[in-house]
Order: structure tokens, then C-alpha cells, then sequence
């Protein structure tokens, strides 16, 4: 019998090998590359004029800061979820830890479009809490903070599962070494836990602006797509390319696709990094 | 006290050394409560509203069966076709190695970094009439775009990255001496795959195709470009809902929401179940 280095197949599926390669390959190039590529091709197509004419179009414009105001109220928010949960199930021990890990991850598992109906029914004009709202002048679906609220439901786990796993990864050892040295909970924190876990906590939320600023079915639902009012910009997208306006959509969805690509590249600089 | 903490002996002593459990569970719990639990049982309180015999009714009504039945199948070909792809960019991407390897890896995270609405704008582009791979479909006679086949590729192309993903992680870490082994009984490559690999790898993958289907099932973002959108022939669950929304027909919506939510609650389950096999798995190879 030959001995083939071990982890590698004898020459004669180096033929196989070179086939599935070639079909991996092929099939992403098609179905996943082709659609990134043609967003700005579409966009671009009538030259780098247009573009600017449809990007700093009113409309688009309101959209993006809409768009933006969200991002910035979710993330420091699920941030601070997000430590909050990995600090209380990573580093202690309660009954029903187990089941609380399961409720964090529930927002994933939900379609957003579902999610949307939760918060119409709950603070719609129709819903549980719609006429104490109206009493108190105060408008939740159909404006800002519903778009806000829906977001912050969807992107949830989005922090906590990538710091959660680490936290519970490390133990505690180090912690509570600082604790027999004096240090208080807030010493801790920004001193020994923060540095063990700022690149996977920056990597959740690079992973939770990116999801915020595209979430679509849940913010259609709650923000009643009032044109330059409640239009984020995904909905903005959805809007042009109903009126048929297809470069100005692409234009649009340009500027999310930019904020998605910029999100892998710094998903591998960190990679790289933690590994390192 | 954090003397006392040190001072009471070994069984509790990990137990709450380390201060701030109060406020971060507490947070954690408000948080969950305010943004999650309420609005998810305020839909089960409409639920239990609307009463068995009109919910039936609505669930059942054709619209609503055909919307069930064409979510249903465009996901199971959309899990299908992930099925097979996912499991052949896991096996390429963790066994071989060539150029650009890093930038196929990095490729697998396009759809879930991509927002849906951008997806569904570029692949009804892509596969309409004037696109890249409208016309070339077209002379097959291949009509994609508002069928069924733009529902599920849709679907497809949001959910493939929980399958390689699931996988991977699953591949990387098995014990390459199994391999070897099979390979000086003198077992042929396929063999290899199918009576040592694959069996490895079932847990995972199940569990990636059920996250997968799950997450196609309530996909809406993507689809409700490329759909078409008419009742009977190419509108999914999830938009039903939303149109009985606008209709202020919020008993509709409940309802169908809903039963989508306890698809999803299922899948979850039978996902878990999966996952906890998998790492047994895991354990049990390495």
C-alpha cells in the first residue's frame, strides 16, 4: 500500500477535486457574486451624474439620515443588551440560564414581517395599548420610534451571541482575581473583561449596524411608508422601484450594498486579528 | 462582601463572586421583556381573541391555503437546492486549498450582510428580461422571475450561509485519521464520503437545512420584488399578512401570523435538538 500524506487524497482525485472546485466556484460566482456586481452596475449605468443626481435627491437624502438616526439609537442600545446578557449568563450560575440563552436567540427565528404585526397590535391605533397612547398624545407606529422599536427586536441577539460564546470561553478566573485584588465591578469591566472581548464585541456590532440599517419587512410594517416622512432607506429602494424609477433604486440600494461590503472587510481584518 | 463572598466555602464560592449580577440580568430580563416577550404575546393574546372558529376559518380560506402551500414549496426546493450547494462549499472551502480561496469564504457572508430589499431589487434585475440571465433563460424557456422559481431562489439566496456555516465548523474539526484509515482498507473516494464523512457531518447539516427552511419561510424582504405578488399563484404567507394589515383587516393578520410563528417555534426546537445531537457527535469523534 502507498502512503499518502496524511489529509491528502492520491492523485487520481485530484480530477474530482479539481471538478468541485470549478462547480463551487462557478455556482457562487453566478448566484452570489453576479447580484452583488450588478447592483452597481445598474447603478452606475448612466454614468456617475446621474448617480449623484439620485443619491442627493431629497427623498434619498431623508431616507439615509432616517436610516442612520435608527442605526445610531440600536446599536449602542443592543450593545449594552449585549453585555448585559453574556455578563449575567457567562459569568454566573442561576436556575433557568439554559432557557434565557434560548430567549435571546428567539428574535432570529422570527420573521421580521411577524415581529412588525407584534408591535401594530400592541401600539397601533387598533392595538392593546393604542388608546392610552392616543390620550397621551403619543405616536409610536407610523413614525420614528416604532421603526426603532422593530429594529431593536430583530438586530437583538446580534451582540450577545458573538460575545456571549467568548465570555463563557474565557471563564472567570481572571475576574475574580481582580475582585480578591480590590477592584470594583466597574474596574473589572473596562479592565480586564472589555480587552478580552472588544474585538468580537466590535464585530457584533459592526454585525448589528449592518442587519439595522437593512431591515425591511418589520420596518414596513410599523413605519406605514410615508414618503419622506417614516421611508427608510430600504423601504426608499422598494419605493423607487415601484415608480418604476429602477436607477434611481439601484442608486439607492447602492449606498446599503457599500454598508454591507465595508461590514465583511471589517468582519476580516477581525477575524484575521483573533486569530492572530 | 466580597469576604464573605471568598469566605463561604467551596461549593457556592463561584457561584456570585463577581458583582453586577442584579443589574445585568436585570437589564437582560427588562430588555427581553419590553422588546421581545410583550409584543410576541400580545399576537398570541389576538390569537385567543379572534377565537378557534374564525381563526380556523381565515387559516383555511383558499387564499390563505393557496399562500401556505406556495411558501411551503418554494422553501422546500429553495432548502433543497441549499442542501446540496451549502454542503459542497463547506467540503470545498474547508478540504481544498487554491487562490482565492478567502474571497469564496468571505463571498458565503454576502447574504446575511446584504439587506433583503437589495437582494430581491439585484436578482429580479439579474433574471428579468433585460438582465444578465433573463434572456439566456428565456431561449431555455425558463421563466423565473414572478413564478414560483423567483420565490424560491429568493429564498435560496438569503438562506445558503446557514448551511455552510453549520457545516464547516463540523468538517474542520473531524479527526482526519478516520479517513486515512478507510483509505488503506482500500475504500474508494465516494465510499469515503458517504460511510465516514457524511455521517459525521448529518447532524450539522440537518440542523443547517432547518435553520435554513425556517428562515425561508419567513422570508419576505427578498421575495416580495421578484414574486409578482398575485393571490393563488405567487404570494407567499408572510404577504398575505402584510396586505391584510393595509386592509385593516387585523384579525386576518393575527392569524396568519401566527400560524407562521408556530412554524417557526417548531423549527426552532427540532434545530436545537439537532444542534445538541451535533455536538454530541462532535465530542464523541474527536
Amino acid at each position: 500500500m502507498t502512503t499518502a500524506p496524511l489529509g491528502q487524497l492520491p492523485g487520481q482525485t485530484r480530477r474530482g477535486e479539481r471538478i468541485l472546485i470549478g462547480l463551487a466556484v462557478g455556482l457562487t460566482l453566478l448566484f452570489i457574486a453576479a447580484p452583488l456586481v450588478f447592483i452597481f452596475v445598474r447603478a452606475f449605468a448612466q454614468g456617475w451624474q446621474v448617480y449623484a443626481a439620485n443619491i442627493l435627491h431629497p427623498a434619498t437624502l431623508h431616507a439615509i439620515w432616517l436610516t442612520t438616526i435608527t442605526a445610531i439609537i440600536v446599536v449602542p442600545l443592543n450593545v449594552g443588551f449585549g453585555i448585559a446578557a453574556a455578563w449575567a449568563v457567562a459569568k454566573h450560575r442561576f436556575p433557568g440560564r439554559g432557557i434565557l440563552v434560548t430567549l435571546i436567540e428567539i428574535p432570529f427565528s422570527i420573521s421580521p414581517i411577524i415581529a412588525g404585526i407584534c408591535y401594530l397590535l400592541l401600539y397601533g391605533r387598533q392595538g392593546l395599548l393604542g388608546p392610552w397612547l392616543q390620550a397621551n398624545d403619543i405616536q409610536v407606529v407610523f413614525a420614528l420610534p416604532g421603526i426603532v422599536l422593530v429594529t431593536m427586536f430583530v438586530t437583538a441577539p446580534f451582540v450577545a451571541r458573538e460575545v456571549l460564546p467568548l465570555m463563557q470561553a474565557q471563564g472567570s478566573e481572571q475576574e475574580q482575581a481582580a475582585v480578591t485584588l480590590g477592584a470594583n465591578g466597574w474596574q473589572i469591566f473596562t479592565r480586564v473583561t472589555l480587552p478580552n472581548i472588544k474585538w468580537a464585541l466590535l464585530y457584533g456590532a459592526v454585525l448589528c449596524t449592518a442587519r439595522a440599517v437593512g431591515e425591511f419587512g418589520g420596518v414596513s410594517v410599523v413605519s406605514g411608508n410615508i414618503r419622506g416622512q417614516t421611508n427608510t432607506l430600504p423601504l426608499h429602494v422598494e419605493l423607487l422601484f415601484n415608480d418604476l424609477n429602477a436607477v434611481g433604486a439601484f442608486a439607492a440600494a447602492s449606498t446599503l450594498t457599500l454598508i454591507a461590503v465595508v461590514a465583511l472587510v471589517i468582519k476580516a481584518i477581525l477575524e484575521g486579528r483573533r486569530q492572530s | 462582601m466580597t469576604a464573605a463572598a471568598t469566605h463561604t466555602g467551596a461549593p457556592i464560592r463561584a457561584k456570585r463572586v463577581l458583582p453586577g449580577f442584579t443589574l445585568s440580568l436585570g437589564t437582560t430580563l427588562l430588555y427581553m421583556t419590553f422588546i421581545v416577550l410583550i409584543p410576541v404575546i400580545t399576537l398570541i393574546l389576538k390569537g385567543a381573541e379572534i377565537g378557534p372558529e374564525r381563526f380556523w376559518r381565515i387559516i383555511s380560506s383558499p387564499r390563505a391555503v393557496a399562500a401556505f402551500q406556495i411558501t411551503l414549496t418554494a422553501a422546500l426546493i429553495a432548502t433543497a437546492f441549499n442542501a446540496i450547494y451549502g454542503l459542497l462549499m463547506a467540503w470545498v472551502l474547508v478540504r481544498y486549498e487554491f487562490r482565492g480561496k478567502r474571497i469564496l469564504d468571505a463571498l458565503m457572508d454576502v447574504p446575511f450582510a446584504l439587506p433583503t430589499a437589495v437582494a430581491g431589487l439585484s436578482l429580479t434585475a439579474l433574471f428579468s428580461a433585460n438582465g444578465w440571465f433573463g434572456p439566456v433563460l428565456d431561449a431555455m424557456g425558463i421563466q423565473v422571475v414572478y413564478t414560483i422559481w423567483g420565490i424560491a431562489l429568493a429564498m435560496a439566496f438569503t438562506s445558503v450561509p446557514f448551511v455552510v456555516r453549520t457545516v464547516q465548523p463540523v468538517l474542520e474539526d473531524m479527526d482526519p485519521a478516520l479517513e486515512q484509515a478507510a483509505l488503506t482498507l482500500g475504500a474508494r473516494p465516494w465510499a469515503i464520503f458517504t460511510r465516514v464523512v457524511f455521517p459525521a457531518i448529518l447532524p450539522a447539516w440537518l440542523a443547517g437545512c432547518t435553520t435554513a427552511f425556517a428562515r425561508s419561510l419567513g422570508e419576505f424582504g427578498a421575495i416580495v420584488f421578484i414574486a409578482g405578488n398575485l393571490p393563488f399563484r405567487t404570494e407567499i404567507a408572510a404577504l398575505l399578512a402584510y396586505i391584510r394589515l393595509e386592509e385593516f383587516d387585523y384579525n386576518g393578520a393575527a392569524a396568519i401570523a401566527l400560524v407562521l410563528l408556530a412554524f417557526a417555534l417548531v423549527l426552532l426546537v427540532v434545530s436545537n435538538v439537532l444542534q445538541a445531537w451535533a455536538s454530541r457527535h462532535r465530542e464523541a469523534s474527536r
